[in-house]
Formats: C-alpha cells, structure tokens, sequence
C-alpha cells in the first residue's frame, strides 16, 4: 500500500504542475431541440484556481470555442463556360464543424499568438481541416466555407465577450442559432497568459432532438417504409377533408 | 410562429409554409399541375437542403392533387380511362427516365442538364401554346365561333381504338400510352410530377377537352408523386413529413380554391395564365444560367448527392 502512495507521489512530482487551473459551470448541460426550438441561451461562466506558485508574467486571457460536429464538405465553384454558368472545380474540405463560434476576453493579438492558434486550431480557418486540396486557390474555397456559414450565422467569431473580473473570474453567453444540427457539441476553454496556453478545459454538450421530433427522425431512418405509407396517408386524409369540407361548405 | 423541421433540421416560420403551400395549391387545382416547378425553387429559397426539398415536395402534392381530384371527380371532369392508360405509360417512362438520369449523373453535371431540360421544355411549351390561345381568342373575340381542332390526323388511323366516353374520344391507345412515357421520363429527370408537360400533350396531342384535362392530369399526378415519395423515404430518409403537413395544409385547401377558379375561366384564359407562368419560370431559370451567380460558390455533403 505504501508503495502505491509512493508511486503516486512521484507521480504528482514529475506532472508539470499547473500553477493557474480552469475550474468551470455550464448554465445547462444539454440542449433539447423540440419542435419550437428558437435557438439556444448557455452561459459559460467559471473561474482560475490558483495554487500560489504562479508567475505573473503577461496579461491573462480567456478563449472559448464551441464547435459542433465535423464532417467532410464539398465545395464547388460555378464558371461561366459557353455562356452559361456551371459548377466546375471542386474542394473537398476533410473536416468541417457545422457549427462553430469563438469568443476572446480582448483582442486576439493580446490572447493568443499565432502559434498557439495554429497548435490548438482555434480560430475559425484553423477549426477547418483542408489538406490534399488538387485545385489552385484552395484557399478561396475554404473561405467561401467561412463566408457562407458566417452569413448562416453558424460560424462567428466575437472578440471581447467573455466577461474576465479580477483575473480570476469569468463568464460569457452562446447564442445557438434555431438552425444547428444534432450531436455533441464540443465546448473547449482556453487560459492564455501574454498569449500562451496555459491550460485547457474541454468539456461536451450534447444537443439533441426530444419528444416528437426524436419520434419522427428515428421513425425516418429506422421504419422508413412505414414512415413513407405515413406521409402518403396524411396527405390523402387532408386532401380528403379538406375536399369534404368545402362540400359542406357549399351546401 | 417558428417550427423545427425534424429531417431538414432548420427552423422556419409555419404561417410562411402555410401561405407557401396556398398559393401553390391554387395553381394546382387552377391548372392540373402539381406545382413542383414552381415549389421546390421556393423551398431552396427559404433554406431547406434541396433533397428534402424534392422529397418532401413530393408527398405535398399527392395532397394537393388527391384534394383537386376529389373536387373534379365531383363535377365529373376526370377521364379515368384515360389517366389510367397514361400512368401504364407513365410506369415504364419512369423506369427508362431513372436509368438515363443515373447515366448522366454518372457524367456528372446532372444538376445543368437538368436546369438546360427545364430551360428548353418550359420555353417550347408555355410559347407554343400562349400563342395558340392568343390566337384562339382573338377569333373567339371578333364574334365568330372558335374553330374545332383537327379531329382526323394520323392518330386516328392506328389499330388498338378505344373509347374515352369522358373525353368524347374515339381514338388508338398509343398515342396516350407513348404521351405518358414520354412523360414519365421527363419527369424522372426533371424531379417533377410533369403536370406541366402532360396538360399541354394532352390538349395538343390528344385531343382532348381542356375541362377533363386538369382532372386527369391530377389523376395521374396523385400515383406518380405517390411512387416518387416512397423512393425518397425508403432510399435518402428525407421525406420531412413535419414540413410535408404545413405546405400541405394550405396546398389542399388551396386546391380546393383553385379548383373553383378554373371553373369559372375559359378553357382559352386557363391556358394562357398556364402559358404565362411556364414562361415565367423558363425566364428566371434562364437568367440563373446566364447572370453572373452573387455567390460562386455551393457548398454541399462530400462524395456528391
């Protein structure tokens, strides 16, 4: 027994100890998407915990980003060929959130260095991954992503939101738009000093469909046929009614 | 008031879906076309994915349809010889129309061709036959009686003659049978039910009355799109039946409207609104070929749809 505390002491010895720790609280813990979702309110608040070792050696900062699920994207570009405008070249992006936002305590240049950013894939080009891309400009593919989810409002970056008091406590509001997809949205807290990561905090929040929109998605992908007789028969019993009723009308 | 759409996952306003389906369903019940031509680009527009556009479109307008059916069947309107006749067409067109749409798509540049498809049918078609009702009622106009159209062509002397009491037709089967073919593959390409192409081939081709052409053509309409959501539900899951029911909603009713419309306008006015509002929908499609797009670039789900 007293080998394993041994252990366990060297263990924390040869950790490198962090002076400065997030400690952090979530307003919810899970967002339900029902049938008259409107978006979503979560505050994201917490605090540094300090163990009295630490130097204070430039200013503190605080990055939060919030990303929903990745998956593979394609981008296309239309050209004007024979005097009509087609999709020609296309991107294929390897990985993509659908939904991402960032917000900084300051100015990205007193928070985070460039090569943190490019470490920890923060800001929103970093958050896409696009490698092995044939065409030239890929670039301008990867930004007209940028540029069309930004105008969804499902990319979007706000300098100077979280709230940072006495640098110790901190806090800040997500507003998820009405049109986010389901899956786990991945919550990640960055503590800069002078703009190095000093300590990370990941934490997950799952968003998903409750009550009769959960009923009717599974019911889509699992029942699909009875799902489809379904749909038809909704549509002939309304286009019933609705002939019998302006019958009934006329009379 | 705002509604999350469980398949499309979007959130959209429900009055707009309902005023949406409405106007569509007037049309339809005006005209005997299910509206897909003129519904599916609205969707795109409001931000549903387009394949939940094109599938969910599908099952509004067997609604819609089965609604303006009802409401021709009362007023007896509906050649069901004929419709029927024209579905058996129709099926093997359908078959022949998913196999050369799967061969372009393997070309790829599916969605132009399409886009060209719709382009070159609905400008031959909406100017054919706005000038034909143009002229058919200027005549009609200076007093003298509007003249029969040629009732004895080379249609009349194939073998195979049956008779479409409804229709007052006398006439081979395959003429209809090769129209609902021709249809039917048109349709399978295009992603519509073909209303649009079937009014006027049965007015020209066959024949027949402008009355029972609406009804019949939304006979027809109700199997074809019936066929077409199946297909979509069972293989892309994405039949969106919460979006299905508002469009829906306001598209029956809307037929209904329309249905009473129809009957009140002369056979030569229907066909020169249908001519106008093809030929308005060949113009915008036209000028998103031709016009510099605001946005050049799509996006969409990798490994292509």
């Amino acid at each position: 027994m007293r080998f394993v505390y041994i252990a366990l002491a060297l263990l924390c010895l040869t950790m490198p100890a962090r002076a400065e720790e997030i400690v952090l609280g979530l307003s919810q813990d899970e967002v339900a998407i029902t049938a008259t979702f409107e978006g979503s309110r979560i505050l994201i608040f917490g605090a540094v915990k300090r163990d009295g070792t630490e130097t204070a050696e430039g200013d503190l900062g605080v990055i939060i980003t919030v990303s929903g699920p990745k998956a593979p994207i394609t981008v296309r570009r239309k050209e004007r060929r024979y005097g009509i405008w087609i999709n020609a070249d296309a991107v294929e992006v390897d990985s993509a959130p659908s939904y991402y936002s960032v917000s900084t305590s300051g100015p990205f240049e007193s928070v985070l260095k460039g090569v943190e950013d490019l470490r920890y894939s923060i800001t929103i080009p970093h958050a896409i991954r696009s490698v092995g891309a044939t065409v030239e400009d890929s670039e301008a593919f990867t930004e007209a992503l940028i540029r069309i989810r930004s105008d969804a409002r499902l990319y979007s970056t706000f300098v100077g939101t979280v709230d940072l008091e006495e640098d110790t406590l901190f806090r800040t509001a997500i507003n998820l738009p009405s049109n986010i997809t389901e899956g786990n949205y991945e919550a990640r807290i960055f503590l800069t000093r002078g703009g190095v990561v000093i300590d990370e905090y990941d934490t997950v929040i799952p968003v998903e469909k409750v009550g009769i929109e959960r009923w009717l998605y599974r019911m889509a992908q699992d029942n699909a046929v009875l799902y489809g007789l379904m749909s038809l028969a909704i549509a002939v019993a309304a286009g019933w009614g609705a002939s019998a009723a302006f019958a009934a009308l006329r009379r | 008031m705002l509604i999350y759409l469980p398949i499309a996952e979007v959130s959209v306003n429900a009055f707009l879906l309902l005023g949406l389906g409405g106007i569509v369903g007037i049309l339809s019940g005006m005209f005997g076309v299910g509206g897909g031509f003129l519904m599916t680009p609205l969707l795109f527009f409001i931000g549903i994915p387009p394949a939940v556009a094109v599938a969910t479109e599908a099952n509004q307008i067997v609604a819609s349809s089965f609604s303006g059916v009802l409401a021709h069947l009362r007023r007896k309107t509906v050649d069901i010889k004929m419709g029927l006749v024209l579905q058996a067409g129709g099926l093997v067109g359908s078959g022949l129309g998913i196999f050369v749409f799967n061969y372009l798509k393997s070309m790829g540049q599916v969605d132009l061709l399409v886009k060209i498809f719709y382009v070159v049918f609905l400008g031959a078609i909406g100017s054919l036959m706005f000038v034909e009702s143009i002229n058919t009622l200027r005549r009609t106009g200076k007093g003298r009686a509007a003249p029969k159209r040629r009732k004895h062509n080379w249609v009349h002397n194939l073998p195979f003659k049956m008779k479409f009491r409804v229709s007052g037709l006398y006439i081979s089967v395959i003429p209809p049978l090769l129209v609902g073919m021709v249809v039917g593959v048109l349709a399978a390409i295009m992603g519509v039910g073909g209303g649009f192409i079937m009014v006027p081939a049965m007015i020209y081709l066959l024949g027949m009355p402008t009355k029972v052409v609406v009804g019949t053509s939304l006979f027809q309409i109700i199997f074809v799109t019936a066929f077409t959501t199946m297909l979509h539900a069972t293989t892309n899951h994405t039949v969106d039946i919460a979006l299905a029911l508002l469009l829906l909603i306001g598209g029956v009713i809307g037929a209904q409207i329309g249905t009473r419309i129809g009957v009140k306008l002369k056979a030569e006015q229907l066909r020169i609104l249908l001519a106008v509002m093809v030929l308005g929908v060949c113009v915008k499609l036209s000028f998103d070929l031709l016009l510099t797009p605001r946005e050049l670039f799509v996006l969409g789900t990798a490994g292509g749809h």
